[in-house]
């Protein structure tokens, strides 16, 4: 509600002191250790020489490029099956909303592996793919909401006004979802621009991305200075892109009247069959690499087997591992469940103050700010974030830097921002009426929070909590960095797997792979069960 | 309240508005939308902050009383019923903010949905509902935890006018029941008028006028509000013994106890002031001619001029008929202060 005068209430203020946790938080465990390791490299000197260095700027044009053409592939395949979710009634549905969220949260290194199943050299075409495949859920779900909740009939009048369905397409139905696709895009490139797992295991030395390029100058050459550089270069990048992604959202931020799914949704006819197609085809492709990797868990050389599974409960061929894959998968349970709940706990005072800050009479620039900021995690090489936990951590009381409570706390960074996007427009989209009325039936602040903002964004909390789950399971980039080797998680262990020889290591790797598949795939069928509105921005 | 103003920004919704509501009193607040009758409800509830003038309950001030604490029902034009509880969820909720205990919000919660006619629907869900059973479990909601003052947003405007008719008798009896002080924001006449005790008429953020709606609606204050209130024109007459003599012929005014001073006033005519009357005492041409509900509606020349008429549908005029027109005094107001 637009407030008569200008000044800062009471509430404003409130909100504003209530944002500095939330900022609290990320100055502790994100912008201090990426600083500390900025400086560190800028301390060092030599960041000017990588920055003029050519090779650098190949790589920067090798991460925006495969982003680039990633994320194109990504729209494109994520727009048909957009439309089945949200306009086409046909069976099957709901399990085509299952079977993409999938690909979205399994483990990268899963995804990587899954793709050298198929191309055991990789090369740049299983990068893009790759990256693409992980992002198809983001198109999906984010285009597929907006559309969902878009009136049909303004369609209809373009029709009924002379316009061929392509030409009401491009100058109706586009321009409306123009904000949904531009923040979904900004989110695609973001990932791919800074996916560190599957260009890991497809890339390899030969194709290298800045993220990689930093692990690697971080891990094995010990350059510093050039992680440095590279870090302040790719973080430009991201802040430039979240900008732009924030821009988009800003336009699509209008207040939602929720509409009934079933209204919207027709029997397609004639060319929207095609359409219908080829989202199922982009299903069926998205499948290919998920099945391609339960296949190659149980056969062998010698034929089918089962033997990676039952070589779970050791430690590998010639101990390659320090402990069984059983309990790394253990340990993942464990510091998954940690993860989710610091990033819940986090995530939902976040949303719940930046939604407080837009509501209250703060500038609108604090909240948007806010809003950014807890984005930044998510642009931000996780090894970056890793390694600076390393030099920062031994300042605070309680040394964490040889607690178990690292990891969760590293991997709840990376979750959080997850939580925030799916709980934020949730909350931001119930009637500032509906809470007035609590209000003047005598409901004080505090309470109208409890009994309308949180029971309704409560099932997006709840599909939240079980995203950031599969997430921090499958969380590589930090924990790679982070885990002790006697506490490794399954991810970790499945790339220690792989970069050893030996048959039954490999074996053993496909076979953890497919479990954390089962896994997630399992949670995301849960969780759709739940029926949250679709109104999410991942 | 007392010398209300509400701005946004540099522009006054709300200007200098005094306003007394007695106890178990309705009052209506009309005028066309953008007046700021809304906003002066909301200045109200305290969920705008006045930025002049103070509204008080019993001489209390109640600008530091946050909203919650007010003890005032508000009824939205859409009901704003909580999607993730049911109907009785819904009416129950001020009482558990409240504190009161479950068996007696059960108790009353039966109590008012027998009130509005949703006995048994507790356990529905309100998405359910029709447009009116929302609005009814809205004001249900409203009156249950006893509100000292209860403020209604346009309460019937989002439904349809067969609905809207009927649930404003109903509204009007169920405030009158449960002896409820309101106020009741509305751009709608006839709403006002069967609801209200007392109407507060209003335009470009103040109060033009208040009064008993019968006298607001014969006796306006001036000519603007008498155009809002339906007077398509404005005439001036002479008033003799309760009798008006204007252009177009005689019509009583006042009633016998000479409420019409004699002298000189001005006559507003709504669009039945005039009849096709075979006896009436003036001559014009039919121009148009419209059908409606329950009559005709004309438009006739009478010399120079051009004035709206009614016709029984059965004997109505054709255009380019000649008809002969009486005045009626129920479609005639004098204006106040002329």
């Amino acid at each position: 509600m637009a407030h008569p005068r200008a000044g800062l209430s009471r509430s404003a203020v409130g909100w504003a002191l209530a944002a500095l946790l939330p900022l609290g938080f990320l100055g502790v465990f994100f912008a201090w250790p990426v600083l500390a390791i900025v400086r560190l490299g800028l301390r060092e000197g030599g960041v000017l020489d990588a920055l003029t260095s050519g090779e650098t700027w190949r790589l920067v044009g090798f991460t925006l490029g495969q982003a680039a053409a990633s994320t194109a592939l990504a729209l494109v395949a994520g727009m048909p099956v957009a439309f089945l979710l949200a306009r086409a009634d046909v069976p099957g549905t709901g399990l085509v909303r299952a079977a993409v969220v999938v690909p979205f949260v399994l483990p990268t290194v899963v995804v990587g592996l899954a793709f050298r199943a198929l191309w055991p050299d990789g090369g740049i075409t299983p990068i893009v793919l790759a990256n693409a495949f992980f992002n198809v859920a983001v198109v999906a779900r984010t285009v597929g909401g907006l559309w969902a909740q878009t009136d049909r009939r303004a369609e209809d009048a373009a029709r009924a006004l002379g316009a061929s369905r392509p030409r009401a397409f491009v100058s109706v139905v586009l321009p409306a979802l123009a904000p949904a696709i531009g923040s979904a895009a900004a989110v695609v490139f973001l990932f791919c621009a800074t996916s560190f797992g599957v260009v890991l295991v497809l890339g390899g030395s030969r194709h290298r991305t800045l993220e990689t390029e930093i692990y690697l100058r971080t891990v094995q050459l010990f350059d510093l200075s050039g992680a440095a550089a590279l870090s302040l270069l790719q973080f430009a990048a991201v802040l430039a892109v979240l900008l732009l992604g924030a821009l988009a959202r800003r336009r699509g931020e209008t207040a939602l009247a929720l509409r009934e799914h079933a209204e919207l949704t027709r029997r397609p006819t004639g060319g929207e069959w095609g359409v219908v197609a080829a989202a199922w085809a982009v299903v069926v492709a998205l499948l290919v690499p998920v099945v391609g990797l339960l296949v190659r868990s149980v056969s062998t050389s010698d034929g089918w087997s089962l033997d990676g599974y039952r070589a779970l409960t050791g430690t590998g061929e010639r101990g390659t591992l320090a402990v069984s894959g059983v309990d790394a998968a253990l340990n993942s349970l464990r510091t998954a469940t940690d993860a989710t709940a610091l990033a819940c706990v986090f995530g939902v005072l976040s949303a719940v103050v930046v939604v407080g800050l837009r509501r209250s009479r703060a500038p609108g620039w604090l909240a948007d700010g806010l809003d950014t900021a807890l984005m930044l995690p998510l642009g931000v090489s996780a090894v970056t974030v890793g390694f600076g936990y390393l030099v920062t951590l031994n300042a605070l009381p309680g040394d964490l830097r040889t607690s178990p409570a690292l990891v969760p706390l590293a991997q709840a960074l990376v979750v959080t921002p997850l939580v925030v996007r799916m709980v934020l427009p949730v909350l931001r989209a119930i009637d500032e009426r509906l809470r007035q009325a609590a209000a003047t039936l005598g409901a004080s602040p505090w309470r109208v929070w409890r009994e309308v903002d949180l029971p309704l964004a409560g099932r997006s909390l709840v599909a939240a909590a079980g995203f950031g789950y599969v997430v921090a399971l499958g969380e590589f980039g930090a924990t790679s960095f982070l885990a002790r080797p006697d506490a490794p998680t399954l991810p970790i262990v499945v790339a220690r797997l792989m970069s050893r020889p030996g048959q039954l290591n490999s074996q053993m790797a496909y076979a953890a792979c497919a479990l954390l598949m089962i896994v997630t795939a399992a949670a995301v069928l849960l969780i759709e069960k739940l029926r949250v509105p679709a109104r999410t921005e991942f | 309240m007392t010398g209300l103003t509400v701005r946004y920004g540099d522009v006054a919704a709300v200007s200098d508005v005094d306003l007394r509501v007695a106890d178990g009193e309705v009052v209506a607040l009309l005028g066309p939308s953008g007046c700021g009758k809304s906003t002066l409800l909301r200045a109200v509830a305290g969920l705008e902050r006045p930025g002049g003038g103070r509204v008080a309950w019993d001489g209390t001030d109640l600008a530091s009383t946050p909203v919650h604490r007010r003890g005032f029902g508000l009824v939205f034009q859409d009901g704003q019923l909580f999607p993730h509880r049911d109907v009785a969820g819904n009416v129950a909720f001020g009482m558990r903010m409240h504190g009161v205990e479950r068996e007696k919000r059960a108790e009353r919660v039966d109590e008012l949905l027998e009130l509005v006619g949703l006995g048994g629907y507790q356990r529905r869900r309100v998405t359910e509902l029709s447009g009116g059973e929302q609005q009814r479990v809205a004001l249900a909601r409203a009156l249950a935890p006893e509100p000292r003052l209860l403020l209604l947003d346009e309460p019937l405007s989002a439904l349809d006018r067969a609905l809207r008719e009927q649930l404003a008798v109903d509204l009007a009896r169920l405030l009158r029941d449960a002896g409820a002080t309101a106020l009741v924001v509305t751009h709608d006449h006839d709403e006002a008028f069967t609801l209200a005790d007392r109407v507060a008429l209003m335009r470009g953020g103040r109060v033009r006028q208040t009064g008993p709606p019968e006298l607001v609606w014969r006796r306006p204050v001036d000519a603007e509000v008498a155009r809002f209130l339906g007077c398509g024109t404005v005439l001036p007459a002479r008033v003799s013994d309760g009798v008006a003599t204007f252009a177009l012929g005689e019509v009583r005014v006042g009633d016998a106890n000479g409420d019409v001073p004699d002298g000189p006033v001005r006559l507003g005519l709504r669009s039945t002031a005039l009849r096709a009357d075979p006896a009436g005492a003036i001559t014009g041409e039919v121009l148009e001619q419209v059908h409606r509900r329950d009559h005709v509606r004309l438009l006739v020349r009478v010399g120079t001029a051009e004035y709206e008429a009614v016709a029984p549908v059965a004997a109505a005029p054709a255009v380019g008929d000649p008809v002969r027109l009486s005045a009626d005094p129920d479609g005639v107001a004098v204006l106040a202060g002329s």
